[in-house]
């Protein structure tokens, strides 16, 4: 636990120390937003929720969570101080799970500073907060599902660019797989059940349960145990690539 | 002499590409074990599953009686190493980062102040503690390699080519630091700069292709030269053919060589047969013959030529 702690302290720094923190802050900031208003016309629909601000979360992290979470293994690969990490007296488990709190407490950060516009909408009108809680706690497992998915990736490159792209490329297949768009093209010939237990993988599915306020237990379990699996797929490619 | 490190049948392949072919050692507290060879003899490899990072394909070590197969933590608590390049996070200080290195291995708070100052004043990098290692020149990112491998104290030190890219200065202070913590320790440094075993070494073993072919004292080494008790004798260009004919008529001489011809000097090498000590007899063959030299000494023998003739066309 020490060391995990400290690996995630390390990590959170590190965030910090270069520009990336800061850039990926205002960015997300600024496109949350940006759709939020223009996109989602927040004033016109006249309505004191924050409906429209998280159901544009998951597009937003498609693109900016990949980024968060391409550096964490793929540059320990590209210095060799995997060599160092790895032989310091901590298990993999524990260095997995400290570089994935490391980002994912970053991702909370970023969450949380759009706290302003709960105000806004707090002053304008007066909003179910419950569903707006709910809400912020459906964007950050959203955020911590795609992060398990980058901390993965990124262990099985040394190329930053290539963890990002391919990141990016799985979470959105996971978020897709619940649309019509992916759905149509099982839908002319397999089977139901198929059918059901592809669109129940969809990231998207279960985010928008949260949003609207209902916290289903099996939505939160979904989440949660994408990252556990993405995370032991994590730990099993750390241990079987060391050398390369 | 207690054993800290032992390699047992120490075996690793990369697909079909044996890298360290069934190793066994032990290495004492006290001694300083110079593991030589030539690129990609396996040096790095073996220290690498020494230290728990590779995986042995077969095999194992041990480090103060503990398993690395089967407890990789607890060898890694008492072994500090410096890995090839020595690897460093550039974005990092040298504080935060040994003060992180120190928290990952348990040091508490207390202490580790305490042992981030002792090792950076060992290693004398007190000075570029603030500034960020990436910007730190090549001598000092190597320092702060070894600060992290000794921060904890460790029982066994594994540090592998710890002088490399040092100036001859601090390449000087650094074996004089080896030679200092040999005494309660077990190490063992990988290189490839003979003179280093020489310097700091108690103990050598030279690989090859993945195979130990030696292991002895640097000594025990040199006796194995065909140089060994050589005498060098440096003489007027004049006498070359005066002077070597006295030599080879010297019966304990096995041949004569003229190393090297200059303008007004010449470098001659009488080789005796069988390494037997022939300096007496030779300085007193050529006094007898008249024949003045400017220079003249022994050889203890030429560890570059041992480590040529064990480690080439096997």
């Amino acid at each position: 636990m020490r060391a995990t702690a400290a690996i995630c302290k390390r990590e959170l720094i590190a965030y910090f120390t270069t520009p990336l923190a800061y850039v990926f802050i205002v960015i997300f900031l600024a496109l949350t937003g940006a759709v939020t208003f223009y996109f989602g016309a927040f004033f016109d629909r006249g309505q004191a929720d924050l409906q429209v601000f998280f159901s544009f979360h998951p597009w937003l992290y498609l693109f900016l969570i990949p980024a968060v979470g391409m550096r964490l293994w793929a540059e320990e690969r590209k210095t060799g101080t995997i060599e160092l990490l790895m032989t310091l007296p901590v298990s993999t488990t524990h260095a997995v799970l400290g570089k994935f709190l490391a980002s994912w407490i970053f991702a909370a950060i970023a969450l949380a500073l759009t706290f302003p516009i709960w105000i806004t909408v707090n002053y304008l009108g007066g909003p179910d907060n419950g569903v707006i809680v709910a809400g912020y706690i459906a964007s950050f497992l959203m955020a911590g599902a795609f992060l398990s998915i980058g901390c993965f990736v990124s262990a099985l490159t040394r190329n930053q660019v290539i963890a990002f792209v391919i990141a990016a490329a799985v979470c959105f297949v996971f978020m897709m797989s619940g649309l019509e768009l992916v759905l149509a093209a099982f839908k002319g010939w397999a089977p139901e059940f198929a059918v059901d237990l592809i669109a129940s993988l969809s990231f998207l599915t279960h985010f928008e349960g949260i949003i609207r306020g209902v916290v289903d237990i099996r939505d939160v379990i979904y989440l949660v145990s994408a990252m556990v699996i993405f995370l032991f797929a994590n730990r099993l490619v750390i241990d079987l690539k060391r050398g390369d | 002499m207690s054993e800290m490190l032992r390699i047992r049948d120490l075996t690793k392949r990369f697909g079909a590409l044996t890298a360290v072919d069934n190793i066994s050692l032990a290495v004492d507290r006290g001694e300083v074990l110079g593991f030589l060879g030539p690129n990609g003899a396996g040096k790095s490899t073996t220290m690498k599953m020494v230290t728990g990072f590779l995986t042995p394909t077969s095999g194992t070590a041990e480090v103060c009686g503990f398993d690395v197969t089967r407890d990789p933590i607890e060898v890694k608590r008492r072994v500090g190493y410096l890995p090839e390049g020595a690897p460093l996070y550039e974005d990092m200080t040298p504080l935060s980062f040994l003060s992180f290195v120190g928290e990952v291995r348990g040091i508490a708070g207390a202490d580790r102040a305490g042992a981030i100052e002792r090792a950076a004043g060992l290693i004398n990098i007190g000075e570029v503690m603030h500034q960020p290692i990436g910007t730190l020149s090549k001598g000092y990112k190597r320092r702060v390699g070894l600060a992290q491998a000794i921060i904890h104290d460790p029982e066994v030190l594994i540090l592998d080519e710890p002088t490399d890219g040092l100036d001859p200065n601090q390449k000087h202070e650094v074996r004089g630091l080896i030679s200092k913590m040999a005494e309660d320790k077990a190490i063992v440094i990988s290189t490839h700069l003979l003179e280093e075993v020489e310097a700091v070494c108690t103990r050598a073993t030279i690989i090859s292709r993945g195979r130990i072919v030696t292991d002895g004292t640097p000594e025990a080494l040199l006796a194995r030269s065909r140089y060994r008790n050589a005498v060098n004798v440096r003489t007027a260009v004049a006498q070359i053919e005066a002077v070597t004919a006295a030599l080879a008529g010297i019966e304990a001489v096995d041949r004569v060589e003229t190393a090297s011809r200059g303008e007004a000097t010449a470098h001659l090498v009488a080789v005796p047969a069988n390494g037997a000590v022939i300096l007496p007899i030779v300085s007193e063959t050529l006094r007898a013959g008249g024949l003045g030299v400017e220079e003249i000494s022994a050889e203890r023998g030429r560890l570059d030529e041992v480590f040529r003739a064990l480690t080439v066309g096997e």
